[in-house]
């Protein structure tokens, strides 16, 4: 058994190691998919605030992750059409400047997790589970339904946005961009859970009724995590956007929400380094499988399957031996 | 706008319904008796609807395909539960959801390897295709029509076997205790095998009758399963008067607001926008149904517990 704090360590290391031996044995590919699992992998950051350590089961965290990538979409386009983005007697000019973007993307799906949890954390349970799910699907079919933006065809942006110092169009450039984010996101939630906040947000979970007769409002604490959630989620969906130069719905799909779920059960409910393994491991599982068979999701599932009925607790529950919190 | 098309659009918004009603029964059963998040509900609806058009294109019978469907759909019911949903029963909503995510990919992609990409069809038969003229002079498919027909038939099967039979009071008193019915002497594994199996067999009827009228193709469970959910959450989780509520309600909005709401918008918007905006608002209608329901009650409309 090893101790989860090694553990971490390691799995950030190899994560560092693996582009960069990449970009030695020159493979730019490898570096894309790293960065794909990173980006994934800090999407998924953003949910476990909510679900590992809120015990808030969202599948609808799509929704934000979407609306980070249209925030880089619509920005990018009118910047690459030199068109002005009209909202009323607002006006406002497209960019490519990345940090922009990012504080865009974060305000709005910070906003949007706002307005979704205050609704939604009215209700417990499946409920919350479901009516999570229906917010979701309400952005997927209006960005379907919505032609000023590509509609169902998405839309393309053709040179990746840019950030003061670094050319972001050189894989490992990027790559660099994307780890660090990640890495300030492990620390923020690392922060966050021996906080003061942290505790009490894990006491809602467990208890709401004792939380609230020590004078704290679990509703509060958990809105506050939803935010909090949604906004790193957002933050992902526009460097999701920017890896592919490309937005489209399927960002709001709710498979892609049962994805970020899958992906923090795969490593560990509720650790901080589940995500990353769990994004690790599926990104190298779709790319391993997928090619040595076309129905590669056949052995997908039954990875999966074999993970809820005989690995509860995840890679890091099995390398540690501790099982995770209970969500 | 005619009365004659308002009419014509309300029973397909019935028909819709009532399809989804067969779908929504299953899964609120399961949910209700077992505590069961099934998000596999949709691969037994595409189970249904593929062994229905393989046995139709097979034998050219229509009856044959139906009872096919009931029968493959009722099976793989029958092994999921058997194989993995039975040591989920205490398993957190979360692992619940992860482990039927997963049976998802198993089916979708396991029937693309057995019978292709390409989608399948299956045909209406002779004897209900063509329109019918109904009082007032609609002239409405004999086969939708059927459907209604099928889909209340059902309806009130269900009202009878959970009201007025003795496997009914089984199932409610699993509902509401599950040691209590166990330590009666009912023995509680058969009864959820039971149950899972007729849901799965609901789930297949209403895949191979709407397997007729759209494409038969992997996938096709998803966008229903989803809307089923909608329909249960809506009438709260458990009660079948409530999935039969909903369900109607669901097929009624989602048909009528794809039809007036652009309508509604071009009284006072430009044509063009008019259309854009009523569609968008169409297809989210549903969504935001559900929304309004959760939020003024947020366990459904007939839900008792959370």
């Amino acid at each position: 058994m090893i101790a989860e704090r090694w553990l971490n360590m390691g799995v950030l290391l190899a994560f560092l190691a693996i582009p960069l031996w990449a970009l030695a044995v020159d493979e730019p590919f490898t570096i894309t998919l790293a960065t794909r699992a990173a980006i994934l992998a800090l999407a998924a950051v953003g949910l476990n605030i909510a679900l590992g350590i809120g015990g808030l089961v969202s599948l609808g965290h799509a929704a934000f992750f979407g609306l980070g990538g249209y925030a880089m979409g619509i920005l990018g386009f009118h910047a690459q059409s030199f068109t002005a983005l009209e909202l009323g007697p607002l006006t406002i000019e497209g960019t490519k400047s990345m940090p922009v973007i990012w504080a865009v993307a974060v305000v709005v799906s910070a906003l949007a997790a706002w307005v979704i949890g205050l609704l939604s954390l009215r209700t417990t349970g499946v409920y919350f589970i479901m009516i999570t799910l229906a917010f979701g699907q309400m952005f997927f079919y209006f960005a379907i339904s919505w032609g000023a933006y590509g509609g169902e065809d998405g839309l393309s942006i053709y040179v990746r946005n840019g950030f003061p110092g670094l050319n972001t169009l050189v894989p490992i450039q990027f790559f660099g961009l994307v780890f660090g984010i990640l890495c300030l996101a492990l620390a923020l939630q690392a922060r966050l859970r021996l906080s003061p906040f942290g505790l009490a947000l894990n006491a809602a979970r467990q208890s709401p009724a004792r939380v609230e007769a020590i004078g704290l409002n679990p509703m509060r604490l958990k809105l506050v995590a939803f935010v909090l959630s949604g906004a790193i989620t957002g933050l992902a969906g526009a460097l999701f956007a920017d890896l592919n130069r490309f937005v489209s719905p399927t960002m709001f799909s709710w498979q892609l929400s049962g994805e970020l779920i899958i992906l923090i059960i795969i490593g560990g409910v509720g650790r901080l380094m589940g995500p990353v393994i769990g994004a690790a491991l599926f990104v190298a599982l779709e790319h391993w499988l997928g090619g040595l068979t076309d129905f590669w999701h056949v052995w997908l599932g039954v990875v999966l399957l074999g993970i809820v009925l005989f690995a509860r607790g995840g890679v890091v529950g099995l390398l540690t031996g501790k099982a995770g919190p209970h969500v | 706008m005619t009365t004659l098309l308002i009419i014509e659009q309300v029973l397909n918004g019935l028909q819709f319904g009532v399809m989804l009603f067969l779908m929504a029964a299953g899964l609120t059963l399961i949910f209700g008796v077992m505590g069961l998040i099934n998000l596999a509900h949709g691969s037994l609806y595409m189970v249904g609807a593929f062994a229905a058009a393989w046995v139709a294109g097979a034998t050219g019978s229509f009856l044959l395909a139906l009872g096919a469907a009931l029968a493959a759909a009722a099976v793989a019911g029958v092994l999921v539960e058997m194989l993995v949903i039975r040591r989920l029963y205490r398993a957190a909503h979360l692992d619940q959801v992860l482990a039927t995510f997963a049976l998802i990919l198993i089916f979708s992609e396991g029937t693309r390897w057995v019978f292709g990409s390409f989608p399948l069809f299956l045909d209406i038969p002779d004897a209900l295709s063509g329109p019918v003229s109904l009082p007032g002079g609609i002239q409405y498919p004999l086969y939708r029509l059927t459907l209604i027909g099928i889909g209340l038939v059902v309806a009130l099967f269900l009202w009878w076997l959970t009201a007025r039979t003795r496997i009914g009071i089984q199932i409610r008193a699993g509902e509401n205790d599950r040691e209590m019915i166990a330590a009666l002497g009912v023995d509680i594994s058969k009864l959820y095998t039971l149950v899972f199996a007729l849901g799965a067999a609901l789930a297949g009827l209403a895949g191979a009758l709407v397997g007729a009228i759209q494409s038969v193709q992997v996938g096709m469970g998803e966008p229903v399963l989803i809307l089923a959910f909608v329909v249960i959450v809506i009438g709260g989780i458990g009660s079948i008067r409530g999935a039969f509520i909903g369900a109607i309600l669901v097929g009624l909005t989602d048909t009528l607001g794809g039809i007036f709401l652009p309508e509604l918008f071009k009284l006072f918007m430009e044509p063009g926008a008019a259309t854009q905006t009523g569609s968008a608002l169409a297809s989210m209608s549903v969504y935001i149904l559900m929304s309004a329901v959760l939020i003024w009650r947020p366990t459904g409309l007939f839900g008792a517990r959370a």
